[in-house]
């Protein structure tokens, strides 16, 4: 938020333009070539970039005045909770709800805005892309409370607030993939990446599932595991939960040493 | 299907899916889990405020049979009242159970869970994790049903779209039909039972605070195979939304329940920047007229008496507008108690609303009604099952705040062992063989067909923009009977112009045009029911206000309304409310006096001195924005 600089009020185009252009890369399938198309819609000052796809939607003629077909990309909550709307917007990887026109054109200076789908997932058509594999990372560092069960068995153990707003930070990752699109160790299947990681150290840091910190260490120790990190930090600086991902790493590398030791003591 | 193992479908994976999901799982049978998009990004995520659960770890006596009475009396009796002392009497266990799955609540100093205010009741009752609950209640469901998965007791069919139900000939579920949203393909889900939990139909109205996935399709597809939709007129109008181009979002209710005072100033036109308008020539509207609720008065009335200003020209900037202030309190506070809901306003609007008022205006949030469930969540289709907001159950006219995700949870763990028991005694016959799912496979192929095909004139987009105007414009806050007239003759138009749609996209893969116009289509005929279901209806009621009838009229209209379908019109009928536990009571909040006559319990009697002191002090110290302290 705002506090540091003093500007409690939002900076704004001073002298907008009549319109605005969107230029986006479009695929007809996974195996297709992309290609660009650029649309132009009238400016309006709470533009965000689904409003704007939208419009495009509603008649998609190209800015030559070509009839094409409707772009196609994913959206749900706009409210940057649910993650699916993730792009990448003008070069960087954010969701397409949050990101404002206005905004946009304030930064580029110009009068066009580029959409292009996530690179590193398999595209479905145009901006939308496939991210199952984030889910099935999930499995891999069984991202979960062991329960006894469902039944009513009075509330969970005594944490402390503290406990409680650190693991929330981590709590309110919304698979989105920012952090996976940023960083330069992870592409197809070398490497699991920060938001699985972060999750294993979710459950880690609450005290029933630091019962079973070993079966979420194990998933991290393959090939894919912890150790491709290259410190890049690129994670943290695109996750827009701010999520504390580099800390997540630092910790978790901490816990598998510890893990590592006692392993072999038990031996 | 193994051998003795049962299958049940789910559709909707949001909370009350998930949470169907993981008892059944649990209780070792199979599940099909259908959704539109992958689970972890239903549309519970958005739910910010709380979930409420009458722990009673302040001191304050409250107790389920206090929750219960909020509960049918903010409902304004229109809920039938066992299936809500049901979940009232759950709602502590279900909280319970969410802390033990490892959702990170916000905690009291001893390390219990926080609990917080909220609207319609006077106590802390209300559990949270910062103001994001739903994500977090969400993805502790999501974890335990991912457990499932990996252990083979879930198949999770994400990117599919319910189309319609398989009935056999005597009426009774055998499964549904679904689309997959990249190829087209249809598909043939059998079943024991199927559990509808695909949330509410906010995007009937074009614009709400829904997320793009609650267009009520799926329901509206079961109303229109022979399931009863009940109360479908009763659409809660949340008070505060930020408004936007492409939806309009939340600002929860927490902001008011941590003290945010709602106010225009005194003075029509005033121009003003808010921070320079003194304490004096501000309109502090609801606590001016409801002293012992004030800012927290239930959603319905805060709704009218912001739609109200407005409309009187005292809206802000003289725009449909008012003032919602957090700024008297700590900017830590805040930050601390609200910061994600408050990083959404500025993330959409601009300014920081911890030192500007923001700006807000009420919008379609909620739908009480829904598909008709007996008190096990049975729907009127035998082998069909439905919970959450899809369901109409619970919140009879008007829902409180923060009881939308305890009435999905307790939907879902209902509706579990109502479908087992159901699927173990049903009889199956040669349902597998006598092809009616390959029948039902073909009606909705050819349906397809006829969409792709279609070359008229129409854009589906820009109908459904037309319907979503007229429904808001006519059939929310404040209903006139020539209006809701107009728009079924409307809505009739609509459905006729529908028909003359061209999907406009020449690649069908991953097409959203042909799942977008099955969806339109859908919503049309529900719009239908919500729209003749409030012209019926002439008195006021919760959500439900005619001007031309402003009273609540029980001897006439304390009933339920039943829509069943015919290609004609809805065909309406009404049912008697089991109002067995709480006798009904005229609803005011505006005087200190809504003691209850009648309570469930010995020992809850609410009609006391007490009750009526902490009334009055507790409406005071929030005016002023202090906590509340015992």
């Amino acid at each position: 938020m705002s506090e540091s600089n003093g500007q409690h009020e939002k900076k704004r185009l001073e002298s907008p333009p009549k319109s605005v252009k969107i230029k986006i890369q479009r695929r007809d399938n996974e195996k297709a070539q992309p290609r660009w198309e650029t649309f132009e819609i009238p400016y309006r000052r709470n533009l965000n970039v689904i409003s704007a796809l939208m419009e495009i939607r509603k008649n998609p003629v190209t800015i030559d005045g070509k009839k094409t077909t409707p772009p196609v990309w994913d959206m749900s909550c706009l409210e940057q909770v649910c993650g699916i709307c993730t792009m990448v917007i003008d070069g960087g990887v954010r969701q397409s709800c949050s990101a404002l026109i206005d905004d946009l054109l304030l930064a580029s200076g110009g009068d066009t805005v580029t959409l292009e789908p996530m690179s590193k997932f398999p595209n479905v058509r145009d901006l939308k892309v496939d991210r199952s594999r984030m889910f099935d990372h999930l499995k891999q560092v069984h991202a979960w409370i062991e329960l006894d069960g469902t039944y009513d068995l009075g509330p969970g153990p005594h944490i402390s607030n503290e406990i409680a707003q650190e693991r929330y930070k981590y709590s309110r990752c919304m698979t989105c993939g920012c952090c996976l699109e940023a960083c330069p160790q992870y592409s197809g299947d070398q490497y699991i990446g920060p938001q699985a990681i972060a999750q294993a150290r979710l459950f880690n840091m609450h005290p029933t599932g630091k019962i079973t910190i070993d079966e979420r260490l194990e998933g991290l120790t393959g090939d894919d595991g912890i150790t491709n990190c290259g410190n890049a930090q690129n994670c943290v600086q695109v996750c827009p939960m701010s999520i504390p991902l580099t800390r997540a790493i630092y910790e978790t590398n901490r816990d598998m040493t510890v893990h590592a030791l006692f392993g072999w003591l038990r031996k | 299907m193994t051998p003795n193992g049962l299958k049940i479908a789910i559709v909707g994976g949001g909370l009350a899916g998930l949470a169907a999901a993981m008892k059944i799982a649990e209780a070792g049978h199979e599940v099909d889990l259908i959704s539109v998009v992958p689970v972890k990004r239903s549309h519970s995520v958005c739910a910010q405020g709380g979930i409420n659960g009458a722990v009673n770890t302040k001191g304050e006596g409250d107790s389920p049979a206090k929750h219960l009475d909020d509960t049918v009396y903010g409902g304004d009796f229109l809920a039938n009242q066992t299936p809500v002392k049901r979940m009232c009497d759950m709602a502590p266990q279900i909280i319970y159970l969410f802390d033990r799955m490892g959702v990170p609540f916000s905690r009291t100093k001893e390390g219990l869970m926080d609990f917080r205010r909220f609207g319609g009741t006077l106590h802390h009752r209300t559990a949270f994790a910062g103001a994001s609950t739903g994500q977090q209640l969400l993805y502790a469901l999501d974890e335990q049903v991912r457990k499932y998965e990996v252990a083979g007791k879930v198949n999770k069919y994400e990117g599919w779209e319910m189309l319609s139900l398989i009935l056999d000939d005597h009426q009774v579920c055998r499964g549904l039909v679904a689309m997959n949203l990249q190829t087209l393909e249809l598909k043939a889900f059998a079943a024991d039972a199927v559990i509808m939990a695909t949330g509410g139909p906010g995007l009937i109205f074009g614009k709400s605070t829904n997320s793009m996935t609650c267009t009520g399709s799926a329901t509206s597809a079961c109303y229109q195979q022979g399931a009863r939709y009940g109360n479908g007129e009763f659409i809660q109008v949340h008070p505060t939304s930020i408004p936007g181009e492409d939806k309009l979002r939340l600002m929860s209710e927490s902001a008011r329940g941590e003290g945010g005072r709602v106010w225009v100033p005194r003075t029509k036109g005033d121009e003003r920047k808010p921070k320079d308008i003194p304490e004096s020539e501000r309109w502090y509207f609801l606590e001016e007229k409801y002293p012992a609720f004030g800012n927290l008065v239930t959603r319905d009335i805060a709704t009218r008496e912001i739609f109200q200003v407005c409309l009187e020209g005292m809206g802000v900037g003289g725009e449909n507008q008012v003032y919602l202030d957090l700024t008297h309190i700590p900017a830590e506070t805040l930050t601390r108690k609200l910061g994600a809901i408050l990083e959404i306003y500025e993330m959409f609007v601009g300014d920081d609303p911890r030192y500007v008022p923001m700006r807000i205006f009420p919008g379609v949030h909620y739908s009480m009604g829904g598909l008709w469930v007996d008190f096990e969540q049975r729907t009127s289709v035998p082998g069909l099952f439905a919970a959450g907001e899809c369901d109409y159950s619970i919140h009879g006219a008007n829902r409180l705040g923060a009881n939308s995700l305890v009435s999905c949870v307790y939907g879902g763990f209902t509706a579990a062992p109502s479908a087992i028991e159901y699927a173990k005694n049903v009889e199956r016959g040669k349902t597998e063989t006598n092809g009616i799912h390959e029948a039902e496979l073909k009606r909705q192929q050819e349906i397809n067909e006829a969409i792709i095909k279609n070359e008229g004139t129409e854009n589906q987009y820009k109908l459904h923009e037309e319907l979503g105007k007229w429904m808001t414009d006519n059939v929310t806050v404040v209903r006139y009977n020539d209006r809701l007239k107009a728009t079924d003759d409307k809505l009739l138009e609509l459905i006729d112009r529908f028909k003359h749609i061209s999907i406009n996209d020449s690649n069908l893969w991953a097409t959203q045009a042909v799942p977008h116009a099955r969806q339109l289509w859908n919503m049309l005929q529900l719009a239908r029911v919500i729209t003749l279901g409030a012209l019926n209806r002439n008195e006021s009621r919760g959500a439900h206000y005619k001007p031309e009838f402003p009273e609540r009229d029980d001897e006439h209209w304390m009933k339920s309304t039943i829509a069943e379908y015919s290609e004609e019109a809805p065909v309406f009928s009404y049912e008697s409310i089991d109002t067995s536990l709480v006798e009904p009571r005229k609803r005011d909040y505006s005087s200190k006096k809504s003691a209850a006559a009648k309570v469930p319990r010995p020992g809850s009697e609410l009609k006391s001195e007490g009750r009526e002191e902490m009334l009055a002090r507790e409406g005071e110290q929030i005016r002023k924005g202090e906590s509340i302290k015992e």
